[in-house]
């Protein structure tokens, strides 16, 4: 990873969020667009979004231990993973939907197109969602995902992570990132993660042990907040007839 | 200015269909009987730099209803606004790379206090290998207003046609193509918003 082609094309802030053509992430090189972004002033349709009528109408369903409805429960270390989730003003996104996915304890997922000899386990999905609350707090209860091989580079493993994804208020917060889990190895070896471009966005993508998280006989706790774009750089006020 | 850093974004990998796609997640379907408006059905393919089908990709949608009003807190204007339109689709692409959605023409939006906007519908792509998601907008081709739109103004004239949808006539009903050209010829526009 240290001779890799890094593409100028960024979304957002480039001291935060990754290139599209990150080479040592092989799969960028023929889906990275390369042509520059067109700058563009916020409007009604990017500060709206699906956010707050999505979020009202879809289930819970936080309980990834048991969500596979077998009666049975999945193996593995079971964790709760738990944060608030803020926008970069630092007030709580209330009421909004998180959908997770991961891999389960022996690193496979339940897909098709996951064949590596790792085993599945009947008990785990993988897949679960929730709201926040009031104050912007999320709660999943998992089992810690493993590592897992993939083709990208010889003896290329990706470190245990959660995916993520998040709506929030607007089409401007709208976010699907990956959560990692503290002192990895393989967190330097990881194009992926090495995509974000700086060492504090990177650190924002690792969650902490939390032993205030951890349950007594139960499972160990992982905090993990999240911030996403806010209205805040806009011009725009809440758009009534004028 | 921000008081705090934002979370980066991380590709959505190729496992993601068993949650994001679940029958009650995924959504291709956006009107019911008694939505208002036009109905149309928009599709087309998300294409690599290599022209190949991207059968991993998510495609979601966001638009305004018939009368231009969002679904939305921020959108206090009187323009009806009905329960049976939220204006929110979600797609996979597992059958080469393709994807599609029925719905209802958006209405014309505000830009500000004097000018509109194109009737458009905002496109976000994510798939294995973007590590941060696209963001583009659908145009119907066949518009008039698209001229003065001015979104479509801040793009360079040779590139706006990879915004446009094309309208068809089909059996069983109109139909608007939309490629998404993620790199290359063509490449569709994108926008850094």
């Amino acid at each position: 990873m240290n001779h890799t082609t890094i593409g100028d094309i960024v979304r957002g802030d480039r001291e935060i969020f990754p290139p599209y053509l990150y080479e040592a992430y092989q799969s960028t090189r023929r889906r990275a667009p390369l042509l520059p972004l067109i700058e563009v002033p916020l409007t009604l349709s990017e500060l709206t979004g699906p956010g707050p009528a999505i979020s009202a109408i879809t289930p819970e369903d936080a309980d990834l231990t048991r969500n596979a409805g077998t009666g049975g429960e999945a193996l593995g270390q079971r964790i709760v993973v738990t944060g608030r989730v803020l926008d970069d003003q630092g007030h709580p996104v209330p009421n909004t939907l998180l959908e997770i996915w991961q891999a389960n304890a022996a690193g496979r997922y339940l897909h098709k197109r996951d064949q590596w000899p790792g085993p599945l386990d009947p008990n785990f999905l993988g897949m679960g969602r929730c709201l926040t609350n009031a104050e912007g707090v999320y709660r999943f209860l998992t089992i810690r995902p493993g590592a897992y091989p993939w083709l990208n580079h010889p003896n290329a493993w990706r470190p245990a992570h959660i995916h993520f994804s998040l709506f929030g208020p607007s089409m401007r917060s709208r976010l699907v990132t990956q959560m990692y889990f503290p002192d990895d190895p393989l967190h330097a070896l990881d194009p992926i993660l090495n995509g974000v471009p700086t060492e504090p966005a990177r650190q924002r993508l690792i969650a902490f042990y939390d032993h205030n998280v951890t349950e007594p006989e139960w499972a160990l706790g992982y905090h993990w907040d999240i911030v996403l774009a806010g209205a805040s750089a806009t011009p725009f006020e809440p758009v009534k007839e004028g | 200015m921000s008081k705090l850093m934002l979370t980066s974004s991380q590709t959505v990998g190729p496992f993601f269909a068993p949650a994001l796609l679940r029958p009650d997640a995924e959504r291709h379907i956006l009107v019911e009987p008694q939505t208002a408006g036009e109905r149309i059905r928009i599709e087309g393919h998300v294409l690599d730099g290599d022209r190949l089908p991207v059968p991993d990709a998510l495609v979601e949608i966001w638009q305004a209803n018939a009368h231009g009003r969002y679904f939305h807190p921020l959108d206090q204007r009187s323009a009806a606004l009905g329960p049976s339109f939220v204006g929110f689709g979600r797609s996979g692409t597992e059958n080469e790379g393709f994807y599609w959605f029925e719905t209802i023409k958006p209405g014309a939006v505000p830009f500000d206090a004097e000018r509109w906007q194109a009737p458009h519908v905002c496109i976000t792509v994510f798939a294995r290998g973007l590590l941060n998601h696209l963001v583009t907008r659908l145009y119907f081709a066949d518009e008039p207003t698209n001229a003065s739109d001015p979104i479509l103004l801040c793009v360079p004239e040779n590139r706006r046609s990879t915004l446009l949808a094309s309208r068809h006539q089909e059996r069983t009903g109109v139909v608007y193509r939309f490629d998404i050209i993620l790199q290359g010829e063509y490449e569709t526009v994108f926008f850094n918003v």
